[in-house]
């Protein structure tokens, strides 16, 4: 399977098909969510359902986003890498979903609610910043800011990091009674930024004894 | 050989055989009976209409006696009821999981007939009683009542039930009562969620009120909605319902009663005290930490009306409970 997928991009056909693939499968959580909407299906509360469901999935694919570059270096998929911009911009999609939710269904656009909320609530306050973080990191993620930024391009974009725990954060603010699911999240965060962390010292090392 | 003691048998047991036989006709008879007192002072309860693919919950007998025999409660004006598929089938009751879907999907196996209530501490009634006979004296009334979660979402539901103060009375609290601790059932093995590892709750649920406020005529003990029986998701057989505090207040699928003369433990505010008090009442200018307390959505909401209305103080009963708190700092004591 891996190995047809990295033959697969070795085709212009092939890349070109898969990127459609990956571009397309991302549209499905809201083709979803907007069937749900239209048929009346989400219960006696849409608003906090949908603005719950976006949410996850920002949190989803930010992991999507984070998992590129250790699946890269362990399983050997170079392929992955073209695809990490994309998974990125998707993520900012759905954090702005979110964000537009519940601005729209909850707050229903009151000024009054709206200036309260961001300036009363630690996790909106929070959850805010991450959202702020995105937007700097999708405008600058197309071709022309990379080269405008040169070497400072990667360090800004280290700022994914700080965001991860931003949104971890927001998530973890809002629990009441339950910490599983919240956990669960945690957990695969750890994995995602322990990789980092060990890869790092492990090369250090190597730098050091060479 | 078993012999049940006197107190384990339900009085309900107790029919003769002749009248037992005759059951069906004689149940025909009072229907028409109560259809004849319909029309006299009290409105009766009539029968809600609801959609065919509805589940309804009759309860047991004794109890569709009585319920046939409620009295129809006042609507409360421009308030629309919350839809009876949303009253059933979106609720916490943590004891069945976090979600609201949870109550429904995992609490219909439930056992809550034959009921047990367990009355003890300051009062001179105490006592292990069966529910069927806690409740024999009293008429069921309806009563509309706005809920208000934490959460800040609000339902307005039509709940049947015995005003508590009538109870309380029976039961004949001593000069010592201070305070009322009412416990939810604890097994795990029919509440699935008191078996949940990642709960920060302390089980069996407690909530206590203090001795005025269970004695406030709007104080409920409910047994159904709907007309019909309580579903086991939202608390059957026997729950409490005091429409001027959060949601958490009004526990659920009680088990025991007892008199205090201190404040008794209650789980929410055990659980985060800075969150949750012992008091909640509804108050619009208290928020909780995390979030805005001064709005709600009043479900369902669609998506193209949120239903978002201004949250009011005491829930809307201000004129009759504000006076129970005066001189009280609700800031302090929320």
């Amino acid at each position: 399977m891996v190995l047809s997928i990295a033959e697969l991009h070795r085709s212009k056909v092939g890349r070109r098909s898969f990127w459609w693939l990956l571009f397309l499968l991302p549209l499905l959580p809201l083709a979803y969510i907007a069937e749900a909407a239209y048929s009346l299906d989400l219960g006696a509360d849409p608003a906090q359902t949908i603005v719950t469901f976006f949410g996850i999935w920002t949190l989803r694919f930010l992991f999507l986003t984070l998992a590129v570059t250790p699946c890269r270096r362990l399983f050997g998929w170079g392929w992955l890498q073209r695809y990490r911009r994309m998974f990125g911009l998707y993520t900012l999609f759905y954090a702005c979903l979110h964000l537009l939710s519940f601005a729209t269904f909850i707050l229903g656009w009151r000024a009054d609610l709206i200036a309260r909320e961001l300036s009363e609530r630690p996790y909106i306050i929070v959850g805010f910043i991450a959202w702020l973080g995105l937007v700097a990191l999708g405008i600058t993620s197309t071709r022309g800011w990379v080269r405008r930024l040169g070497r400072h391009w990667q360090q800004l974009h280290y700022l994914v990091y700080p965001i991860a725990l931003l949104a971890m954060l927001h998530f973890a603010w809002l629990i009441r009674a339950g910490f599983g699911e919240v956990l669960g999240y945690a957990l695969v965060l750890l994995v995602l930024l322990g990789h980092r962390v060990v890869y790092w010292l492990k090369r250090r090392s190597r730098v050091q004894h060479a | 050989m078993l012999i049940k003691k006197p107190s384990d048998i339900r009085s309900s047991e107790i029919t003769p055989e002749s009248v037992y036989r005759r059951r069906r006709e004689l149940l025909k008879a009072m229907l028409a009976g109560g259809a004849l007192m319909a029309a006299g002072p009290a409105r009766a309860l009539e029968r809600y209409e609801l959609p065919d693919e509805a589940k309804r919950y009759p309860g047991p007998e004794w109890l569709q006696e009585k319920l046939r025999a409620a009295s129809k409660g006042e609507v409360i004006e421009g308030e629309d009821l919350t839809p009876y598929r949303h009253v059933t089938g979106h609720n916490n009751f943590y004891e069945f999981g976090l979600a609201k879907e949870d109550p429904k999907a995992k609490a219909q196996g439930l056992k809550t007939d034959p009921w047990k209530v367990e009355v003890s501490g300051e009062c001179s009634k105490p006592g292990s009683y069966n529910l069927e006979d806690l409740l024999k004296p009293h008429e069921l009334e309806e009563r509309i009542y706005r809920l208000r979660c934490v959460e800040a979402w609000s339902m307005v539901i039509p709940w049947v039930g015995v005003p508590l103060n009538k109870l309380i009375s029976r039961l004949e609290p001593t000069g010592n009562a201070k305070f009322v601790e009412f416990t939810t059932l604890h097994d795990p093995s029919q509440m699935p969620g008191q078996k949940s590892f990642f709960s920060t709750l302390n089980w069996p649920y407690s909530e206590g009120l203090r001795m005025d406020e269970a004695m406030h005529p709007l104080t409920l003990m409910a047994v159904g909605v709907y007309g019909d029986a309580l579903p086991p998701q939202n608390g059957a057989p026997f729950r409490l319902v005091v429409p001027w505090k959060y949601g958490f207040k009004s526990i659920k699928s009680i088990v025991s009663i007892r008199f205090t003369e201190q404040m008794p433990r209650a789980t929410w505010n055990e659980t985060a005290p800075s969150e949750y008090g012992f008091y909640a009442n509804v108050n619009p200018q208290v928020d909780h930490p995390r979030w805005s307390q001064a709005t709600e959505r009043r479900l369902p909401s669609s998506l193209f009306n949120p239903n978002q209305i201004d949250t009011r103080m005491f829930n809307g009963y201000a004129d009759q409970v504000a006076h129970l708190y005066q001189g009280m700092d609700l800031r302090k004591w929320y």
